[in-house]
């Protein structure tokens, strides 16, 4: 085995830095700006550092630890939500055939193909009716229009390559229907629910409108309270809160990097659609 | 020891026109071997899913030592299948899987470390306890199959063709296994193959299955010679029919007048003889034979005849077929103790 050629290899690492830089590049003056007092054009670094937006931030005043509390219930609730659905609609579509399986697909596809606010537009009168809107539980339910689609389609790529028969051979040892899923097939379609798991958390980390509109600003979640201080003008709140932000995500993305890969298969549902 | 009693079970799948399993009877004694044989798709393994309570059947019964057990969950049956491809739980140690019934009867942990290694020594593969499943050869995950059935002691133990996957010289040895656990265990034992030569190895009594209906149930020797119908012969490679009258001990076709042994029926008959059983050279009920083809197979010999306008196929040993050369003719005898004479099937 012979290695890569010289331009081959120069390639890879250029292409590899511009993918970092374009993703951590943005970052920086985000962290720059939670220790600035002041950073005015054409500076190319603050002229005063400090740590008092970080103060700010984790202080009672500024409700960015209730809001990240409510941030982490919501996506919490969700993601145990889409577990508890999109497993068995993944089960349904990836180990059953039955008539409009395409059409089904195609719904559960929806939601990430069409707007989440022209959905919540109308969900909205519904909820207004049931008592939802304004509610913590309102918005978890809103967030499963976008993380129910990821969940579902994980899933059916786990399905897809499970054999049931498994369960048969334990029911035939003696496992009650309940042992059969405890000891056989939670441990094969793990994988599956781990990575939709996350991405469920995280897309319902990251909502805005559909938390804005159901919430109707009481239910207060991080990017909600980001925004405030963005377009308030408080650069340093901003970033201080930004940092917190993007903490979970840069969590989970080092956790599971390895099942992200594509490797596991655990990803495998969107290769199907 | 458990008396398995199927009394017309019938299966159609929802929207199929033909019930994959037709009003099949089966009576299968106590502690006895049985293998249901048929061709792939005649509906062996729906049989076997619906006794072992995987499927529902649409009609009939199964009794259990005169009890219905259709009502009985498939985990409280003692009723314990064995897939083809075995279905090791992969990411559990090879103990752990054959341990997996008693711990889902909730055993003490110390019991079911004593009895699984037990078990794994009665299968032979005893320091394989904490190997993972894809470690193992496929010989060897079929005995780890068979602990982790065993080891819960079933009343009935059904296999799905359990010497298939096997290459040939594991095939004897696995066998040798399956008969001689069953036989101390004295479990009432069910396989389905579509190999006739796996059933015959391995089974006391052979159920052939086709089209989804039971045509003949027998000791595995009497499917050779003593075959109920055309179907059933072919399919135990029955090659020679002929079509004629019995009158007493003596039959009359195309092949002139042969003497046939006593006890068979008057009437019109079809007479079959094995392609083993006819014999080169003189003797009773000689005939002149024109050779069409030999074909030889290793430690036997194929012989394509002719006698008169009636095709013979014999399989004589290399020796016996030394000179014979196609074109030629030659004298061969069909013993009458071979011939059988059966109905002309339905």
């Amino acid at each position: 085995m012979g290695r890569d050629p010289l331009w081959m290899r120069t390639f890879q690492v250029l292409t590899g830095t511009l993918l970092i830089l374009w993703l951590v590049l943005p970052l920086v003056p985000l962290a720059i700006w939670s220790f600035a007092r002041g950073w005015r054009f054409p500076s190319l670094l603050p002229n005063q550092w400090s740590t008092e937006a970080w103060t700010f931030a984790f202080s009672a005043r500024s409700g960015v630890l209730e809001a990240l509390w409510t941030t982490t219930l919501i996506a919490l609730i969700a993601t145990v939500l889409s577990i508890l659905v999109g497993v068995p609609a993944g089960r349904a579509l990836g180990l059953y055939k039955f008539r409009g399986k395409g059409a089904v697909e195609l719904l559960i596809l929806a939601p990430i193909i069409v707007p989440g606010i022209a959905v919540a537009l109308g969900i909205h009168g519904v909820f207004i009716a049931l008592g939802l809107t304004n509610t913590l539980m309102g918005v978890a339910l809103v967030h499963l229009i976008p993380t129910l689609p990821y969940m579902t389609l994980v899933m059916a790529g786990i399905f897809a390559n499970y054999d049931p028969a498994f369960e048969d051979q334990a029911r035939s040892l003696g496992a009650s229907p309940l042992q059969t899923f405890w000891h056989v097939t939670l441990p094969a379609i793990m994988p599956g629910i781990i990575v939709g798991g996350l991405f469920a958390f995280l897309v319902s980390w990251s909502q805005y409108v559909l938390t804005l509109l159901i919430g109707g600003g009481r239910v207060v979640t991080l990017p909600l309270l980001l925004f405030n201080f963005v377009s308030a003008g408080r650069n340093d709140v901003s970033g201080a809160i930004g940092m917190i932000y993007i903490l979970p995500g840069i969590l989970i993305l080092l956790l599971t990097a390895r099942h992200l890969s594509g490797r596991s298969g655990a990803v495998g549902g969107f290769g199907r659609v | 020891m458990t008396h398995v009693s199927i009394r017309d079970l019938t299966k159609t799948y929802a929207g199929a026109a033909q019930p994959s399993v037709d009003r099949l009877s089966l009576e299968i004694p106590s502690g006895e071997l049985t293998a249901l044989l048929g061709p792939s798709g005649c509906g062996k393994t729906t049989t076997m899913k619906m006794i072992a309570g995987l499927l529902e059947p649409t009609s009939g019964a199964i009794d259990f030592d005169g009890r219905s057990i259709l009502r009985d969950k498939p985990e409280s049956r003692g009723v314990v299948m064995v897939f083809q491809n075995y279905l090791l739980f992969p990411y559990m140690s090879v103990a752990d899987n054959v341990g997996f019934g008693l711990r889902m009867r909730g055993l003490p942990k110390a019991e079911i470390a004593a009895r699984v290694s037990e078990m794994l020594a009665l299968v032979r593969l005893p320091d394989l306890g904490r190997r993972r499943p894809a470690d193992l050869s496929g010989g060897q995950q079929q005995r780890v199959a068979l602990a982790r059935a065993l080891i819960v002691r079933p009343k009935v133990l059904l296999l799905d063709e359990p010497l298939s996957n096997l290459d040939a010289h594991l095939r004897l040895e696995m066998r040798d296994l399956i008969r001689s656990l069953q036989k101390d265990l004295r479990i009432t034992t069910i396989f389905v193959t579509h190999d006739q030569e796996e059933a015959v190895v391995l089974a006391d009594r052979v159920a052939l299955i086709l089209d989804g209906r039971l045509r003949q149930y027998d000791r595995a020797d009497l499917f050779y010679r003593r075959p109920r119908d055309e179907a059933v012969a072919r399919f135990f490679g029955g090659q020679n029919f002929v079509r004629g009258e019995v009158r007493g001990e003596t039959f009359e076709g195309p092949l002139g007048r042969l003497a046939l042994p006593p006890g068979l029926t008057d009437g019109h008959a079809l007479l079959t003889i094995r392609p083993e059983a006819i014999r080169l050279g003189p003797g009773p009920n000689a005939l002149e034979a024109q050779v069409v083809d030999r074909i030889y197979l290793g430690t036997q010999t194929r012989l394509r005849l002719r006698i008169g306008e009636v095709p013979l196929e014999a399989v004589v040993s290399p020796d016996a077929a030394e000179g014979v050369e196609p074109g030629g003719t030659m004298t061969v005898h069909l013993p009458p103790g071979a011939l059988w004479a059966m109905g002309e099937g339905p």
